[in-house]
């Protein structure tokens, strides 16, 4: 048996003073695409910020393992340079600096760490037009500051190519399809599939079924309550949509919450 | 977590603060007529130039230090304390840089000045000021055939007197303020240089200066005549060693453009800033003007202020001649406990005159930085025209930043426009640079780059790697 990619043990986490994470516990193997999928508030967000290492964000017991290591104890940008990518929600803009620049500084960053040499701007330039157009991203938009004046689809397109640039082991994308027209969800849904491989693992953070017609996971686990009180295959997915999540969060004894 | 990192990061020290250990030729502290003349004396200057000293030091006398109105605290000088002469003591008159003292050669390697002949392919004229006296000026063969003049001031009195004579206080007068009166009656030195009409000067002068004898003031002095139709553009760099005492900077900047004249002034100001708790430091209280003299002439003014405990300074135009242009390009970092109270001057007084004001400010740790401006448009001025825009970065939450535009418009056919933003340095775009592999010192020095970015085009290539990296290591210890 080959170590995971990832898992989680336990996982008690609170975001501010507030726990959020009570007793969360999952296991995504190497080469896997699972969704989680649960009601807003559930803790989605913060599972995705408290793998990733954001500020804020306290663990207060459990585990999460990185291919068997310990990833708490990794600094955010190390947790990055060890291949964990985190597509934002909302991803912020950095007026001022090119996106191209921002690109290459951040894979020269992951490159140094995995002892390859850095790529000139010429041999950058080139990777970069390849994963484009995996994207379908204008010329135009590398040209901008990072995600300045960028439209909710053109920053998402801008996280999955850094996604592609990056070549990360673990994907977590957390509502990638969250405010995408049809078209563009088509596109971002195309980029994510031509990243799959037997040596990368992607956790599709989502609250609704739409992604995973374009992107078919290989399991699906319902977080609720700060818990995965629920785990299937896709099939799952389209019995959420059909039903929502009541009846999960009653049969796991979660009370669903006030929104 | 980034508090962390603050305090971790507070230590960075200050990396050019190393003194040379340089015989000195040195006046005891104190100021009076008696050592205006000794330094006139030793410079050997001409007598108007020594009355035109003392004319200034009477008046100087009756002016008060400006401590009411800008934004600026420090304890009161002690003008009796300072030394007003320090020069490397030399035997003769240096042939070539090879004979220059070893140990003043090595303090400008370790400032990285290029200060070797081979350092021709780069294209960078130096007059390299240390302390008081200018010790070498590098390409002046090569600027002379052009019929240009780059020289210490102290030789420009002797080579071309008529000029400096003519030009000399013509844009900052002996009585303009406390600071430059000071200068006008105690400079020891500093650049001239003059460009006659027609020439565009085939490369970037430049001059490095760096306070080394403790207790001493520097008072340089710099006169910038572009005759018509010439260009020039002039790098300034400055470095101090570290010191706990302050020691007080007080230069005097003059340009002049005439017709169709173009000068470019960049300054990179890197003076010792103080340490975290505000010991020690550079006052740096600089009176730089430019006159447009003549019509369609040009001054521009970049200047990326990273250093001193206290900077203090206006680089100003004075829009003459119609259509003449100023223009006005600022950082100004403020970390540690430094103090900026900083900006320019527009003064429309030609037809169709326009200006641009691009001023950014950024402040951290206890940096308290300050954006003063004043845009006048006079009677005569028709159809003028200025663009400000003033912004401001905080990085942590125990610094501040503040801005005050005077705006004074006396002809209605003129068009002002003025923005201002202020924003902090998110979380956000911190954590979202570490997750893409950013180091944390990496990530800020990418997203104030990114905010100086404008004020960091207008300045040559290499002086803009230079600046670009100084702001990094000026914001060690300061993320927060």
């Amino acid at each position: 048996m080959t170590v995971p990619m990832l898992e989680i043990r336990d996982l008690h986490a609170n975001a501010g003073d507030k726990p959020i994470l009570k007793g969360l516990s999952l296991v995504l193997e190497r080469g896997e695409v699972a969704a989680v999928m649960g009601p807003n508030g559930s803790g989605k967000s913060t599972l995705a910020n408290v793998i990733a290492g954001k500020p804020g964000y306290e663990v207060t017991s459990g585990e999460v393992l990185f291919e068997g290591r310990d990833l708490l104890a990794l600094s955010p940008e190390e947790r990055a340079r060890e291949g964990v990518f985190l597509a934002f929600q909302y991803p912020v803009e950095i007026p001022g600096v090119g996106n191209m620049y921002f690109l290459k500084q951040a894979v020269n960053a992951v490159r140094a760490h995995r002892g390859l040499e850095e790529l000139d701007a010429m041999e950058f330039l080139q990777l970069a037009r390849e994963k484009m157009k995996l994207v379908e991203m204008k010329e135009e938009l590398a040209r901008r500051g990072v995600n300045e004046g960028f439209s909710g689809g053109e920053k998402k397109r801008n996280e999955v190519l850094q996604m592609a640039l990056l070549e990360p082991k673990l994907c977590v994308l957390d509502e990638t399809d969250s405010g995408l027209d049809i078209d563009a969800l088509r596109v971002v849904a195309g980029g994510v599939n031509a990243l799959r491989s037997p040596e990368r693992s992607m956790l599709l953070i989502t609250h609704y079924q739409r992604l995973l017609d374009y992107v078919v996971p290989d399991r699906v686990h319902v977080l609720a309550g700060g818990r995965i009180v629920k785990s299937g295959g896709k099939e799952l997915a389209r019995e959420l949509e059909e039903k929502g999540y009541g009846w999960v969060q009653a049969q796991a004894g979660v009370p669903v919450e006030a929104r | 977590m980034a508090n962390e990192t603050l305090e971790q990061l507070a230590k960075a020290d200050y990396e050019w603060g190393f003194t040379t250990d340089v015989e000195q030729d040195v006046l005891e502290p104190g100021i009076s007529e008696d050592v205006i003349r000794v330094i006139s004396a030793k410079k050997g200057e001409p007598e108007w130039l020594l009355q035109w000293r003392l004319e200034a030091f009477r008046r100087w006398q009756k002016m008060e230090e400006p401590h009411h109105w800008a934004k600026v605290h420090y304890p009161p000088i002690d003008y009796q304390a300072i030394r007003y002469y320090a020069a490397p003591k030399q035997k003769k008159k240096l042939e070539s840089l090879d004979e220059l003292d070893p140990e003043i050669r090595r303090t400008y390697e370790k400032l990285g000045i290029p200060l070797e002949e081979q350092k021709l392919l780069a294209g960078v004229a130096v007059d390299a000021v240390f302390d008081s006296v200018s010790v070498a000026t590098t390409f002046k063969k090569e600027l002379e055939k052009h019929g240009i003049v780059f020289c210490p001031f102290s030789e420009a009195v002797h080579r071309v007197p008529e000029l400096v004579q003519e030009y000399l206080g013509s844009v900052v007068p002996q009585g303009d303020n406390f600071f430059a009166a000071l200068n006008s009656a105690v400079f020891t030195d500093g650049s001239f240089v003059y460009v006659p009409p027609g020439v565009r000067c085939p490369m970037e002068l430049s001059t490095y200066f760096r306070i080394n004898a403790s207790e001493t003031g520097q008072f340089e002095r710099t006169l910038i005549i572009a005759d018509r139709g010439s260009y020039v553009s002039y790098l300034e760099g400055c470095t101090a060693p570290m010191r706990d005492e302050n020691q007080l900077h007080a230069a005097v900047v003059e340009l002049i453009a005439l017709d169709d004249a173009e000068i470019k002034y960049s300054t990179v100001q890197n003076w010792y800033p103080g340490d975290a708790e505000g010991r020690g430091g550079i006052y740096n209280f600089v009176t730089k003007r430019g006159k447009c003299l003549g019509r369609r002439s040009k001054i521009s003014w970049t200047q990326v202020e990273t250093g001193s405990a206290i900077t203090w300074k206006y680089p100003s135009c004075i829009l003459l001649g119609d259509d003449s242009v100023g223009e006005f390009y600022s950082v100004a970092l403020t970390a540690r406990r430094q103090q900026a109270d900083t900006g320019t001057k527009m003064i429309h007084i030609g037809k169709r005159t326009k200006s641009t004001i691009v001023s950014k400010g950024i402040s951290a740790a206890y940096g308290q930085n300050t954006y003063r401006g004043l845009v006048r448009i006079q009677k005569g001025a028709d159809g003028a025209r200025n663009y400000s825009q003033c912004d401001s970065l905080l990085i942590g939450d125990k610094c501040g930043a503040h801005t005050f535009p005077y705006l004074e418009v006396q002809n209605p056919t003129a068009q002002v426009e003025h923005e201002a933003t202020t924003s902090k340095i998110g979380e956000d775009q911190l954590f979202y640079c570490q997750q893409r592999g950013l180091s944390t010192e990496d990530a800020v020095n990418l997203i104030v780059n990114g905010f100086c970015k404008r004020v960091l085009k207008e300045l040559p290539m290499e002086f803009a790697v230079e600046a670009q990296k100084l702001l990094g290591v000026s914001l060690e210890g300061a993320v927060g």
